[in-house]
């Protein structure tokens, strides 16, 4: 069987999808676990970049890898140890849970493989920036200006939130 | 075979049609990257080691000494010699520490400045990858610097180590969103994020020109916050030296450390590189709108060469406000950002919005 480049990256990126996820929920140390998962997000960024949806890609770069994981990792600074390790867990707890991924995978391989794809033979296309710009924007049929305020609105209560816990009492 | 300095477009289209009419497209496509990858190393290493040589000639100009002038000439070979002096320096592994973790910092560190390299335009035609959202992947791309710096202080098992990474996390989150808001300024004056686009718009006037007074605040900024982003002085906290030691690589020793050294340099190269392209219109020779006679003149200097002359001024820039201002505290340092910089900032982006409205840029 011929590969072609797209295939071959495909395969690249979801094999260190899946077993970084796996190392992700295995390892017994927190920051490990913390930096398999930035192995998986950077992986996920590098399949959209193949669907030349760079946008996204950058979106999950910058958001997940450089924002997210950067609060993860500052939280497990301030707060553990390096000679901290979970303890093992115990064999009923890893039983069950095989059990449940086991369900979780039928289920999902069932629904995508009765599935009928139909081949599609459209030419890939760079999504233009200022269509989404004007599409988050617009208050037309399809436009997304509500959901953007109602975000907006939650990310001002957190950082309200943030600032009165942070905030120190008054002084005694 | 037609070489070409001003226009290197049809130089890489005859290598590309070369490899593809001799190999299978998937082989070509293999080759083309390995070409691409093999020639970005080079010039990453070269540069780095003339960045290392050029600020310790410009922080003895502003002190008044030689600087380096025994190894070679001028000193030119002083930094390889340097180098090699490194790589014959023992790895010192420390038992107490998350090896796996202390040995991928530097990899992390490097690589999130390397892929900033392939998107920026070197001259006409010598561009690795033309996103049509180039601002806002380096943007993405260069915020994972951090965790690779965050990951080193931790892994470290060691105080200082521990300080000086949580003293750069907060630096570095906290200045990013300069840096991306003055580069938004840019992308309203420019109407795209694409760095192809953004330099060809600058045919008839650079950005710092054509926006004047919002630009000349965005780009003020951008130099303050990329100074602080590139964790170097005034802003180099997280390797204070008279409080951390080295900060967050006090126990990597030989080539891991050099790692570091090289990306610290680098991350300077691509931050002056984005500021030449984004406020000084890159590979674009210095046009004036309307003087035909001038504009042609200056075309004869090739475009790699604008490009190398910006960025080395921005350089030499950065290294003069790091020999020139001592080291803030880090509540000065928060402060500055958080409370001036970022309201500036913001009022900016409205300004240059109403700008661009309006019709009063050039």
């Amino acid at each position: 069987m011929e590969f072609t480049g797209t295939q071959l990256m495909f395969i690249i990126f979801s094999a260190i999808i899946v077993i970084f996820s796996i190392l992700t929920v295995t390892s017994r140390r927190i920051l490990r676990a913390a930096i398999y998962l930035l192995f998986v997000l950077i992986s996920t960024a590098g399949i959209y970049f193949m669907l030349n949806y760079q946008f996204l890609a950058a979106v999950q770069l910058g958001l997940y890898a450089g924002g997210i994981i950067v609060l993860i990792i500052f939280s497990i600074l301030l707060t553990s140890h390096i000679s901290q390790k979970f303890e093992k867990v115990e064999w009923k707890k890893s039983v069950f849970s095989a059990i449940a991924v086991i369900a979780g995978i039928i289920v999902t391989l069932t629904a995508v493989l009765n599935y009928q794809f139909e081949a599609n033979n459209a030419i890939t296309q760079e999504v233009d920036m200022n269509l989404i710009g004007t599409k988050l924007l617009s208050y037309d049929r399809g436009g997304y200006v509500l959901p953007f305020e109602v975000i907006s609105i939650l990310l001002l209560a957190s950082m309200i939130g943030a600032i009165v816990i942070a905030k120190k009492g008054k002084k005694v | 075979m037609n070489f070409n300095i001003y226009d290197f477009t049809s130089f890489n289209q005859w290598i590309d049609n070369y490899l593809y009419t001799s190999l299978s497209p998937f082989w070509a496509l293999i080759v083309e990257m390995t070409i691409i990858g093999l020639v970005f190393l080079t010039g990453y290493a070269l540069v780095g080691l003339f960045l290392v040589y050029l600020e310790r000639k410009v922080c003895a100009l502003m002190q008044n000494r030689i600087g380096p002038n025994r190894v070679g000439p001028f000193g030119l070979f002083q930094t390889i010699a340097d180098l090699i002096k490194l790589l014959l320096k023992e790895l010192i592994s420390i038992k107490q520490a998350d090896k796996l973790l202390f040995n991928l910092a530097p990899f992390i560190v490097i690589i999130a400045s390397f892929l900033c390299i392939a998107a920026i335009p070197f001259a006409k035609g010598l561009h690795a990858m033309d996103f049509n959202i180039g601002v806002f992947y380096v943007m993405a791309v260069s915020s994972m610097g951090v965790v690779g710096i965050l990951i080193a202080g931790w892994s470290s098992n060691n105080k200082y180590s521990l300080i000086g990474a949580m003293r750069s996390g907060a630096q570095i989150v906290s200045y990013e969103l300069s840096v991306g808001l003055s580069l938004i300024t840019m992308v309203v004056l420019a109407g795209s994020m694409q760095f192809s686009t953004i330099v060809e718009a600058q045919s008839d006037g650079w950005f710092i020109f054509k926006g004047h007074i919002s630009s000349v605040i965005a780009f003020i900024i951008f130099m303050i916050a990329s100074t602080a982003e590139t964790n170097r002085g005034p802003f180099d906290l997280a390797e204070a030296e008279s409080e951390l030691t080295a900060g967050f690589h006090t126990e990597y020793s030989g080539i891991k450390f050099a790692f570091f050294f090289l990306a610290e340099y680098m991350n300077m190269f691509i931050v002056a590189a984005i500021a030449a392209t984004v406020f000084w219109g890159g590979w674009m020779p210095l046009h004036i709108g309307g003087l035909d006679g001038f504009n042609h003149v200056m075309d004869f200097i090739p475009p790699f060469v604008w490009f190398f002359g910006k960025t080395f001024v921005i350089i030499f820039l950065m290294m003069w406000f790091k020999w020139t201002f001592p080291r803030l505290r880090i509540d000065q340092l928060l402060t500055l950002e958080w409370k001036y910089l970022l309201p500036i900032n913001l009022l900016n982006v409205l300004l240059m919005a109403l700008m661009v409205l309006m019709g009063w840029h050039f």
